[in-house]
């Protein structure tokens, strides 16, 4: 029976001279999962980010997306996949639209301005398309990042803390919407939070990093229930104190 | 290829339209530029120094187009940096030499903009006349704007490799080139082991044939052949050390470091 994983990491290590950033890590990701990506400041999930998208080359191991070889398709994967993350913006000194337009066209998106106005309605966010991005307020700019993020329908989405700089009410629109886009369009995402209550929301599955290795893999109720505890967070603790998961 | 080139190219022409700074690199300081040397030269001429005028202004001008074509590679892409966007930039489905040569096209926009405006300018105030050059100066120009693109990509990929630290090289390296490029004054002034150096540079040419041009006002094409043939050498090398400076960046993870800082 054919299998349906969209991304397929076998063996994968990352190593800076004589640190060890992502260590043997082994993972799939199904069509249209939305696996959460857990880890401690260090544990190695922006480096695994890094990685999937090629920005950073592996010291050994294999990455597949959709049947690709990584390395050997990077472009042609990289036109059906996208990312987003708090820590990177788009230039603050263009409108939105100019943004938008740009990354339109990098991407080859047809009929971008229906594609652009249909993104900023879907994040709630019509009336800023002529805004200098700059001047927005950072849940503007988180939604215009999610926006672009979205402009080439990707089958693949890295999300890295995207509602971390959002309050709850934002945060919580923003999480409704990828929700629909995952049911509507069957998109896969990786995404990374420190919050942990949001990863039981929003994620089918998570994988747990500790010093670049697996420590810990499931859904959000299987992770709970192997480690007889009542919240992720708790668990999240437990593992950046070099705890184990009692099986 | 060519609409993924046109994007970049269109996303660093609105940032001239938004930025007061970057618009200010095309006009303003090459403008004081010729100002300040244009009143030194006309000084010189009133001491008895009547070519000053015409290899001081022409030093000046062609120094800005070789200028401007290195700084439109280095400064657009650390814009990329200072703005946060160069990840987004990077996992977008393009090449890096699509990047690159946007860069390079935009350098070419620049060049010839100032150009236009510090030649009618040098024309007005000091009786300048930059097509009193003739046919050497398209290929003149094309050269400091081929050797500017080689510069450029060599300076982008330290960047690249050793971050906010190399910055200073943007606006240092072609200092570092213009005392031996002998750009306002002839190659014979230079100390005899300086003169060895400064003909493996493609600029210390085409300087060289300017002055001829203007001097006899016939135009000095022999210079060319060796500008180009450095400019072959060194284009061919500078994308081999840019390749190889972003496969080490890859290997070290820099890019992202970088891109996040």
């Amino acid at each position: 029976m054919p299998h349906s994983f969209v991304i397929e990491v076998e063996r994968l290590t990352k190593r800076f001279g004589e640190v060890t950033a992502v260590d043997d890590l082994s993972f799939s990701a199904q069509g249209g999962e939305i696996l959460g990506l857990l880890g401690p400041n260090g544990a190695g999930k922006t480096t695994t980010i890094q990685l999937l998208l090629g920005l950073t080359s592996p010291t050994s191991g294999r990455i597949r997306l959709f049947d690709l070889d990584l390395l050997r398709h990077r472009r042609q994967i990289l036109q059906r996949v996208n990312f987003s993350s708090a820590y990177i913006s788009l230039p603050f000194n263009l409108s939105v639209w100019e943004n938008l337009d740009i990354f339109g066209r990098l991407y080859g998106v047809r009929d971008r301005r229906r594609r652009i106005t249909e993104l900023l309605e879907l994040f709630e966010i019509p009336d800023v398309v002529e805004t200098v991005t700059g001047k927005l307020s950072s849940g503007q700019v988180t939604r215009v990042n999610l926006c672009k993020a979205f402009l080439n329908d990707p089958e693949v989405l890295f999300l890295d803390e995207p509602t971390a700089s959002l309050d709850p009410d934002i945060a919580e629109k923003v999480r409704t919407a990828l929700k629909r886009v995952q049911r509507e369009r069957g998109v896969t995402m990786v995404y990374t939070s420190h919050n942990m209550r949001e990863i039981e929301l929003v994620c089918d599955r998570v994988i747990f990093l500790s010093h670049g290795a697996l420590v810990a893999e499931g859904t959000p109720r299987q992770i709970l229930e192997r480690a007889d505890s009542e919240s992720l967070e708790k668990v999240f603790i437990t593992i950046a104190r070099g705890g184990r998961l009692e099986d | 290829m060519w609409g993924r080139v046109a994007a970049l190219l269109l996303r660093y022409l609105y940032l001239y339209r938004r930025s007061l700074a970057r618009s200010m690199e095309i006009f303003f300081w090459p403008v004081m530029d010729l100002l300040v040397w244009g009143f030194v030269s006309v000084y010189f001429r009133q001491i008895g120094a009547p070519k000053a005028v015409l290899f001081l202004i022409g030093g000046l001008i062609f120094w800005d187009v070789f200028y401007r074509s290195q700084q439109a590679i280095t400064l657009s892409l650390t814009e990329e940096i200072w703005v946060r966007n160069l990840l987004n930039v990077f996992i977008a489905p393009v090449r890096i030499a699509e990047v690159v040569l946007a860069t390079c096209l935009l350098g070419v926009i620049r060049a010839l903009l100032s150009t236009a405006v510090l030649g009618v300018l040098a024309w007005v105030l000091y009786a300048f006349d930059l097509l009193r050059l003739g046919p050497a100066l398209l290929p003149y120009f094309a050269s400091l704007i081929l050797f500017g693109w080689a510069v450029g990509m060599c300076t982008m990929a330290v960047i690249l490799r050793f971050g906010h630290a190399a910055e200073a090289l943007i606006w240092g390296t072609p200092f570092l080139l213009q005392p031996i490029s002998a750009v306002f004054y002839p190659l014979a002034v230079l100390p005899r082991w300086l003169q060895t150096i400064a003909r493996l540079l493609p600029s210390t040419h085409v300087f060289e044939g300017m002055r001829a041009t203007l001097e006899t006002g016939r135009p000095a094409l022999g210079p060319l052949a060796p500008a180009v043939a450095l400019n072959a050498v060194y284009l061919a090398a500078a994308g081999a050390f840019f390749g190889w400076m972003m496969r080490r960046v890859r290997e070290k993870g820099y890019l992202g470091r970088l891109a996040m800082e």
